[in-house]
């Protein structure tokens, strides 16, 4: 990339709602960025408002103070050049549409016209595995099959940066390990930004370039640490290299210190 | 692990080819209900009782009253024909107005009460409101239907529009679906098993009100007709109308079935994977 | 700008990181105009109140205005106050009694028959299957289109009103009590019976506990459909009763008195929803699961 400005640059974000029983902070201070081609993780304790976060990166939800800009435009509704993929993926596919509607829809309320929609519906299935299930509803396909549905949608959308909140948290550990192998192999192949969160600290390093740690509530960012582990993954040789063991003793004991609020600020 | 020999799946007792077994469905299909009219027809064979006149009689009297053209054209097909326009005004009046409430936190709110206390009116009380509102012709009796059914499709589709799930919600946003497109893809289609819900019974609601508006003052229709046969104590005639309406609310309630069926298809299929 | 940390080996290292600065509770610009925002709860409670006013008031002006003959649509007032007067005239608490007993027993009678016939039937898979056509066939049939009929037999009287009373809401409980009886858990039942638990002990601790859920809801829905078609029955059959003396007004014609008694019918319909509701969370109360009513 000619230019190193960020894709994503996120400002001293920050969010409060109003509890039960007074304010509570659910983010304090979260401050990054995200450059093009990237593939960050972000982990962090439980309750640590994750969610929260990536609500306010997608323009879900507003800030209560700090900003989101994406390629420098501030983000305050759903940007256009950001795709999602939640958790609960059996509640984010429709139910009433086949996995080509279902894939098709965002680029039908792009405007995008049939023949050229077909097309691009057709590589991303095909991109993530799944061209025979093409005219099945996603109810018809298990957990690990829909959420590549709900990647070839992404994909599909042609964003410039693919933010996934836990997409992998209810999925079985063997399916869990294909879809891992198969954000990375869209990542490579589309040239895509990612942003993925996750609160499991090994696939966190398996994973990305970096990874963002988060501390426990009021939420900042505890450490940004560069995974120098190559470039070429998989997840027999890597899992068992010593260096990946070493990274993610250290975002395991970040993980724990946050977790105790142990977390030190230095400014 | 001992690897020993799977243990055997249970068998399934005595086939039954699926030409006994549709038998047997007919059996049970037709068993009962033949026995009724039988017993019936035994019961009342040789009696002069004036209310209850054999299965025999009523049957001549439902071909000899209903089946003729001019019954059908002056009296069947007008009615039925009120109670279509009726139940479709009211869902149409239902789902458009219904999802424009559901989709306004506030102005739910404020018009909650108001709907509640309109839904727990009898409607066959409005029938005289109505007949003074309106006089006593086709518009009258339009009106009565609708203001009974529309309530159910109205409510169950507030119900429907308000509960859509968020995450399907937050989904459509972050892909920017939005306007008549989400409304289309997304709001309708996650409202639609409450507004299904409030369909059956704004048939059943719409029916009743056709029948009632027409026992009133009016000169024709079903209702109509049923109750001069009342008068005139034309018992055979009388019965053979109530078995009519009989078979219209089943075959109403089946065509609505098929259509729920078909409508439904996603979340049938849905629920039954998640139930296994 | 950004600290991008990296490990140096094994050995803590670490440094803290980027950014934290004194966050409190920033009262920044919260983004106003979201879509959807709900009022809350007491916002709701005053929304609801303008509703009621604003309906009122409409009502006041159009009549106000005579775009009906006034004859034929009086003035929200006008109707208020006739109310108040109905209140304190004993022929209106004699004909709300009528009503109120015919309700009571038809809906008593409705619901028993339909439980012990729904219960015999439910849990007999025989009977079940040799009476579905039947039932489905008579389900269907509107009870007002049995009027006639029971007016042929029992002349203008209560007796023939209980007929249209009892029809539809006996059918209602007794397919409630059909699913609640079909949905016992065959699993929880064949603990039971390896327990050496007897068939009515099973019925007991297995049957009503699953069913009971079912019924209350079935009674609840019956409620309001027996009290529709006991003021039917007065409407159309001339039973005394709160129909009646609707239609008493209508063919004076008494308009006030008319919209008067329509607005008790609709608190009538309200208080039994509400009554019924409490009774349902009540009994419910103790039951773990709380089932969903609009089974078929």
């Amino acid at each position: 990339m000619p230019e190193n400005t960020p894709l994503l640059s996120v400002r001293d974000l920050s969010k409060t709602y109003q509890g039960a029983s007074g304010p509570v902070e659910a983010i304090g201070s979260i401050s990054f960025d995200v450059r093009p081609g990237e593939l960050v993780c972000i982990v962090g304790p439980s309750g640590c408002g994750k969610t929260t976060l990536l609500k306010c990166l997608a323009g879900l939800l507003p800030p209560t103070a700090g900003s989101v800009t994406l390629d420098g435009a501030a983000v305050t509704a759903p940007p256009k050049k950001m795709a999602l993929v939640f958790q609960e993926y059996g509640r984010s596919l429709y139910p009433w549409l086949t996995v080509r509607d279902n894939v098709g829809l965002p680029l039908k309320a792009r405007g995008v016209p049939k023949a050229e929609r077909r097309a691009v519906i057709e590589r991303a299935v095909e991109e993530v595995g799944l061209a025979h299930a093409l005219d099945t509803y996603p109810w018809q396909l298990s957990g690990g099959m829909q959420q590549r549905v709900a990647i070839a949608r992404a994909v599909a959308y042609s964003p410039e940066i693919l933010v996934m909140d836990e997409p992998f948290a209810a999925v079985d550990a063997q399916t869990r390990a294909d879809l891992e192998d198969l954000v990375r192999r869209v990542w490579q192949d589309l040239g895509v930004t990612v942003l993925f969160v996750t609160h499991d600290i090994d696939e966190s390093v398996y994973l990305g370039e970096r990874v963002l740690m988060l501390s426990s509530s009021p939420t900042f960012v505890q450490q940004d640490l560069a995974i120098d582990l190559p470039a070429e993954r998989d997840q027999l040789t890597t899992r068992a290299l010593p260096r990946f063991t070493e990274l993610r003793t250290h975002v395991y004991e970040q993980i724990q210190r946050a977790k105790r609020g142990e977390a030190v600020a230095s400014n | 692990m001992a690897a020993g020999p799977a243990p055997a799946r249970p068998t399934s007792a005595r086939p039954m080819s699926a030409v006994r077994r549709a038998l047997a469905s007919l059996g049970y299909a037709v068993g009962l209900p033949v026995l009724l009219v039988v017993a019936w027809a035994l019961a009342t064979r040789g009696t002069t009782n004036l209310y209850y006149p054999p299965p025999s009689r009523v049957l001549t009297a439902f071909v000899s009253t209903w089946l003729s053209p001019d019954t059908l054209v002056r009296d069947v097909l007008p009615s039925l024909g009120r109670f279509a326009v009726g139940v479709l005004l009211s869902i149409v009046i239902g789902v458009v107005v219904g999802t424009a409430i559901g989709a306004t936190p506030w102005l739910r709110a404020l018009l909650e009460p108001m709907l509640e206390f309109f839904r727990a009116i009898p409607p066959v009380v409005l029938v005289p409101v109505l007949m003074l509102l309106l006089g006593i012709d086709d518009t009258m009796k339009l009106a009565v239907i609708v203001s009974g059914s529309v309530w159910p499709v109205l409510l169950n589709t507030i119900e429907g529009v308000r509960g859509t799930d968020p995450v399907l919600v937050d989904t459509s946003r972050s892909y920017r679906v939005r306007g008549l497109l989400a409304y289309r893809y997304v709001v309708l289609p996650a409202a639609s098993p409450q507004i299904m819900a409030g369909v059956r019974l704004a048939l059943s609601i719409g029916l009743i009100l056709m029948v009632i508006s027409e026992m009133f003052a009016s000169s024709s229709g079903l209702g109509y007709q049923i109750v001069y046969f009342q008068r005139q104590y034309m018992v055979a005639e009388m019965w053979s109308g109530i078995l009519l309406l009989g078979l219209v609310g089943v075959a109403v309630a089946a065509v609505f079935q098929l259509v729920e069926r078909r409508v439904l298809h996603w979340y049938h299929g849905s629920r039954e994977v998640a139930r296994a | 700008m950004q600290q991008i940390d990296t490990v140096t080996g094994p050995g803590p290292g670490d440094v803290a990181p980027g950014a934290r600065s004194g966050a409190g509770a920033r009262a920044g610009g919260r983004a106003g105009g979201r879509r959807g925002v709900a009022p809350r709860a007491g916002g709701t409670a005053v929304l609801g109140t303008l509703g009621v006013a604003g309906f009122a008031l409409t009502w006041e002006l159009v009549a106000w205005a005579e775009v009906v003959n006034p004859a034929y649509l009086p003035r929200f007032s006008t109707t208020a106050a006739r109310l108040v007067t109905e209140l304190g005239e004993p022929r209106f608490w004699s004909a709300l009694g009528d009503t109120v007993v015919t309700w009571a027993l038809g809906l008593g009678i409705a619901v028993v028959a339909a439980v012990v016939a729904g219960a015999v039937i439910g849990l007999v898979p025989f009977l079940r299957r040799a009476t579905h056509s039947t039932v489905e066939f008579l389900r269907p049939i509107p009870s007002v289109a049995i009027i006639p009929l029971a007016v042929l037999v029992a002349g203008l009287s209560r007796e023939a009103a209980l007929v249209i009373v009892v029809y539809a809401p006996f059918w209602q409980v007794f397919i409630q009590v059909l699913y609640g009886v079909g949905d016992v858990d065959t699993v929880a039942d064949d603990t039971a019976r390896s327990f050496g638990l007897g068939r009515l002990q099973r019925l007991r601790h297995v049957v009503l506990p699953t069913a009971l859920p079912y019924v209350i809801t079935g009674f609840r829905l019956a409620a309001s459909i027996a009290l529709v078609l006991t003021i039917t029955a007065e409407l159309v059959i001339g039973n005394p009763g709160i129909g009646r003396q609707i239609d008493v007004y209508r063919s004076a014609p008494d308009a006030p008195g008319l919209y008067a008694l329509v607005l008790v019918t609709g608190l009538l319909g309200l208080l039994v929803n509400l009554v019924t509701r409490l009774v349902e969370r009540r009994v419910l109360h103790w039951h773990p699961s709380v089932r969903r009513e609009g089974v078929a």
